[in-house]
C-alpha cells in the first residue's frame, strides 16, 4: 500500500505500542501532526517543547515504555534539548521527533533550519537523520530498540519534511541490524565466581543500590541477595524504592544528602557491592576519600561506567537482573553481627537527629509537609519533584515502600522538571495517585504547563512547599558564601489566584497543624489541586557532604535542643 | 608513550563525527587517526592513536557505546604491524641532491617529484623511522609534510587486548569482525 511519510512514521508508531504523543506543532512537522488523526494516538499539546520532552521523560519512568516527544525543527528542537539531557543523564526510554526542512534545503539556512542530529550528538543515546520515506520504518524500528534496551536512554529522529510527505510503497522491516549494537546479558561465570569469593570474604558488606535495579526490574533478585547474605541497603536517589524503606536492611539514601547511617556504612565497609549505579559525584563525595576500606564489586550494564569514576575489584558487566540470578544460587548465607550492630547504632542516631523527632515549635517545616503527605497517601502516591532542598527532603521524608514511585531528576538536576513530568505520568495510568512536591522556584520555570493540565483535565495533585527562595542556592550561600543571597530571593504570584485562573482548587497552608485538612481536601477532591505551603523561609537540607569532603565528613542536622 | 586502537565502524554519514564528538566529549586527546576502507563492504577501518593519559579500556568502552561501531581493539601492546606513510618536500640546491638521494636510498624511501630547488620524498615506516629520517632532512630545510597517521593490523591470526568480556567478540560481531578473533 503506498502511504505518505507521516503515515508511515504514525504506522511504526502505533506498531511500537504507542498511544500517547508529548508535542508542539510547527511548519517542517505539519504532516506529522495532519497524520495523527487518522491513528489512535492521543497527541497532547504542552505549552513549550521543554515540557513535552519532559513529560515523555514522565510517562516513560512511570511506565516503563518508551515516551515520545514531537516537535518542529529550529527552535522547537532546541527547546527539547533540556529534557533530552534529562532523559539521558537519568537513563529514560524516549523517543524524540524532530521536523527538518527539506532534504535539499538543508546546509542552507533555511528558515527554522538547525543542524539538531549535531547538537543532540552528545546528549543521545544515538539519533538519526531521515532524508527519504524509505529510511522511515527501519529508522523507527531501531530507535525504539536503542532507546529501551540495555541503558536504556533518549533517540532522536530529525525528519525532514519532504520525507514526510513522499508517498512510498510501505513495507514493515520484520528485522533490525545493528551490527555494533549488542547490549550484554549474563556477566561471565569466571567474574561471578570472583565475586562471590569476594561475597563469602566479606565482614562489613554494604549494598549500594542504583537506578539500574528498577531499570532491570531486580527489586526482587536484590531483596533475595541482600537478605540471603544478610548485607544492608542503601540507595541513591534514583534508586530508590529498590528497597522499602521499611525493610530492616534497608539504610535510605546515600550520598550529599543522604543519612548518615548510609554514608558511615558505605565508608566503613570492607565490601561495596554497586548494583545499576555509576558513582557519581552526588553519592560518592571526594573520590581519594571514598569507601578506602572496601573491595567493590560492580555490576552494570554500560561498560563505559566501568571503572569510570570509582576503580573497582570486581566488574561485572551485565544486564544486573540477570547478574543477580546467576549469583543468588552460588551464595550461602552469611552472618555479620558485629557489622549489623554497628549499622544498627548508626540507624539509632540517625533516626535521633530526624526533623520528625522535633519538638513541634509552631513553625511549619517542609518536612512536616511531606510527612503528612506521605500519611495522607498512605504511602503509596507517585511521587514526582522539581528540583532543589524540597527534592531533597521529598527524598528524604515521603519514605519509598514501593518501586516505580519516584519522578526526579537525578543526574541532570534540572528545575522545572516537575510539574510537565507529573502530567506525563498521569497519562500512564489516570487512576494513578500522582502527586507533585515543587519548590516555588522550580514550579515557575514551568508553571505554563497547567494551562496543559487544565486542557487536559489531568488530575495531579501539587504540593508547592514556597519559601520565597532559591532555597538550595541559598543554602549554599549559607554556608559558603557568607549569607550573601545574590539572585535567590524570589517573589512568587500569588499561587492561589494563579490556581484559580486555572481553575484549579486551592488552599494555602502556613500554620502545621491545618497541614493534613489540606492534603486530604486535595486527595478528596477530583482533578488536579494545588496546596501551597509557606514553610520557613530559611531551612537547611541535612545532613550535606560539602565539596572536597570524604562522605561521612557530614554537616549534621542538629538535634532540635541544640539549635 | 601512546596507545593505538583499532576500530571497525559502519559506514555511514556522520559515523567520523561521532567519534571526534565522543573524543572530544570525554576529553580523549587523539594523536593521530586514520580511515579507510576495509575488506568488507560497507565496514571503514580506523586506526586511532591517544596519548597515555588517556585510558585504554575506557576509550575502548565509549567507542563501543557507540551504535556504529563494530569492534575495538587496543593493539599497543601487541605483535602488531605499525605504520605510517609521510611525503616530505625538501630543499634542494644542485650540490647537496646527491647527498639527499643517498640519504633517501638508505632509508628506503622513494622520491616521487623533483624540481627545480625541490625534492618530495615518499617513506614508509614506523613514526621512529620517520621521525629519525626528518631530522636528517631538516638541516636541508623542509618546505612541507604530510603524514597519514599510523595504521595497524595485528600479525598471522593474533587479535589485540579486549578489556571488556562479554562484550567483545560477541557472535554476531565476529561475523562483521575484519579483524582476526583468536
Amino acid at each position: 500500500m503506498k502511504m505518505n511519510g507521516a503515515d508511515i512514521m504514525m504506522e511504526c508508531l502505533v506498531r511500537e505500542g504507542v498511544d500517547t504523543i508529548f508535542g508542539y506543532p510547527g511548519g517542517a512537522i505539519m504532516p506529522v501532526h495532519d497524520a495523527m488523526l487518522k491513528y489512535p494516538i492521543h497527541h497532547v499539546l504542552t505549552r513549550h517543547e521543554q515540557g513535552a520532552s519532559h513529560a515523555a521523560d514522565g510517562y516513560a519512568r512511570a511506565s516503563g515504555k518508551v515516551g515520545v516527544a514531537v516537535a518542529t525543527s529550529g527552535p522547537g528542537a532546541t527547546n527539547l534539548v533540556t529534557g533530552i539531557v534529562t532523559a539521558m543523564m537519568d537513563s529514560v526510554p524516549m523517543v524524540c521527533i524532530t521536523g527538518q526542512v527539506p532534504a535539499h534545503l538543508i546546509g542552507g539556512d533555511a528558515f527554522q533550519e538547525t543542524d539538531v542530529t549535531g547538537v543532540t550528538l552528545p546528549i543521545t543515546k544515538h539519533n538519526y537523520l531521515i532524508t527519504r520515506a524509505d529510511e522511515i520504518a527501519q529508522v523507527v524500528r531501531e530507535a525504539f530498540h536503542i532507546a529501551r534496551s540495555g541503558r536504556p536512554g533518549p533517540v532522536l529522529i530529525d525528519f525532514c519534511k519532504n520525507a514526510q510527505l513522499d508517498e512510498i510503497e510501505f513495507e514493515y522491516p520484520e528485522d533490525i541490524s545493528l551490527p555494533g549494537y549488542s547490549p550484554p546479558d549474563h556477566a561471565p561465570m569466571d567474574d561471578v565466581n570472583k565475586a562471590v569469593e569476594l561475597i563469602e570474604a566479606a565482614e562489613r558488606p554494604v549494598i549500594l543500590a542504583g537506578h539500574g535495579v528498577q531499570m532491570s526490574g531486580a527489586m526482587e533478585e536484590l531483596r533475595i541477595f541482600a537478605t540471603k547474605t544478610n548485607t544492608p541497603v542503601s540507595m541513591t536517589l534514583l534508586g530508590l524504592g529498590a528497597l522499602p524503606a521499611s525493610d530492616p536492611l534497608s539504610l535510605g539514601m546515600m550520598g550529599m544528602h543522604g543519612e548518615a547511617c548510609a554514608n558511615e556504612a558505605i565508608q566503613n565497609a570492607d565490601l561495596i557491592l554497586a548494583f545499576g549505579m555509576r558513582f557519581d559525584d552526588r553519592v560518592t563525595g571526594v573520590l581519594s576519600k571514598y569507601a578506602p576500606h572496601a573491595k567493590k564489586i560492580h555490576v552494570e550494564v554500560d561498560p563505559t561506567e566501568i571503572h569510570k569514576n570509582v576503580a573497582v575489584d570486581v566488574p561485572l558487566m551485565g544486564d544486573l537482573k540477570t547478574v543477580l540470578a546467576d549469583m543468588i544460587p552460588l551464595l550461602d548465607e552469611y552472618d555479620h553481627p558485629q557489622w549489623m550492630a554497628q549499622i544498627a547504632e548508626w540507624k539509632a542516631e540517625t533516626e535521633e537527629r530526624s526533623i520528625m523527632s522535633w519538638q513541634d515549635d509552631g513553625k511549619l517545616y517542609s518536612a512536616h509537609a511531606i510527612r503528612a503527605m506521605w500519611t495522607a497517601t498512605e504511602g503509596d502516591a507517585l511521587v514526582v519533584t522539581g528540583v532543589g532542598q524540597h527534592q531533597m527532603w521529598a527524598a528524604q521524608y515521603y519514605e519509598f515502600e514501593k518501586p516505580y514511585r519516584l519522578l526526579t531528576s537525578g543526574g541532570a538536576g534540572t528545575m522545572g522538571y516537575g510539574l510537565p513530568a507529573a502530567l506525563g505520568a498521569w497519562f500512564t495510568d489516570k487512576e494513578k495517585d500522582v502527586w507533585l512536591i515543587d519548590g516555588d522556584g522550580s514550579f515557575q520555570m514551568t508553571q505554563a504547563e497547567l494551562s496543559t493540565m487544565m486542557q487536559e483535565g489531568a488530575n495531579v495533585k501539587i504540593v508547592l512547599l514556597n519559601n520565597s527562595y532559591l532555597g538550595m542556592v541559598r543554602q549554599w550561600q549559607e554556608l559558603f558564601f557568607d549569607e550573601r543571597y545574590a539572585a535567590t530571593p524570589i517573589t512568587g504570584p500569588d499561587f492561589m489566584k494563579l490556581a484559580e485562573a486555572h481553575g484549579i482548587p486551592a488552599k494555602r497552608v502556613t500554620k502545621p497543624e491545618d497541614a493534613m485538612d489540606a492534603l486530604e481536601f486535595a486527595k478528596n477532591t477530583p482533578g488536579t489541586v494545588l496546596i501551597e505551603f509557606q514553610v520557613e523561609k530559611e531551612e537547611l537540607v541535612y545532613p550535606m557532604v560539602p565539596a572536597g569532603a570524604a562522605l561521612n565528613e557530614m554537616l549534621r542536622r542538629p538535634i532540635k535542643s541544640e539549635k | 608513550m601512546q596507545n593505538t586502537i583499532v576500530a571497525l565502524v559502519e559506514d555511514k554519514p556522520g559515523v567520523l563525527n561521532r567519534i571526534a564528538s565522543l573524543f572530544r566529549r570525554r576529553n580523549f586527546n587523539i594523536k593521530s587517526l586514520n580511515v579507510g576502507n576495509s575488506e568488507k563492504p560497507g565496514i571503514s577501518r580506523m586506526t586511532i592513536v591517544v596519548d597515555d593519559s588517556v585510558n585504554a579500556s575506557q576509550v575502548e568502552a565509549n567507542l563501543y557505546k557507540l551504535v556504529n561501531v563494530i569492534d575495538v581493539q587496543d593493539v599497543t601492546d601487541e605483535p602488531a604491524v605499525i605504520r605510517e606513510l609521510a611525503l616530505i618536500k625538501v630543499s634542494v640546491t644542485p650540490e647537496k641532491r646527491n647527498e639527499i638521494s643517498s640519504l633517501a636510498d638508505i632509508f628506503r624511501t622513494n622520491v616521487v617529484d623533483v624540481a627545480q630547488d625541490s625534492m618530495t620524498i615518499e617513506i614508509v615506516g614506523t613514526e621512529k623511522k620517520i621521525a629519525g629520517f626528518v631530522e636528517l632532512l631538516r638541516p636541508f630545510g623542509i618546505l612541507e609534510m604530510v603524514r597519514t597517521g599510523n595504521i595497524a593490523m595485528m600479525r598471522g591470526a593474533m587479535a589485540g587486548k579486549r578489556y571488556m568480556p562479554g562484550k567483545n567478540g560477541t557472535e554476531e560481531q565476529k561475523q562483521y569482525s575484519a579483524l582476526s578473533f583468536s
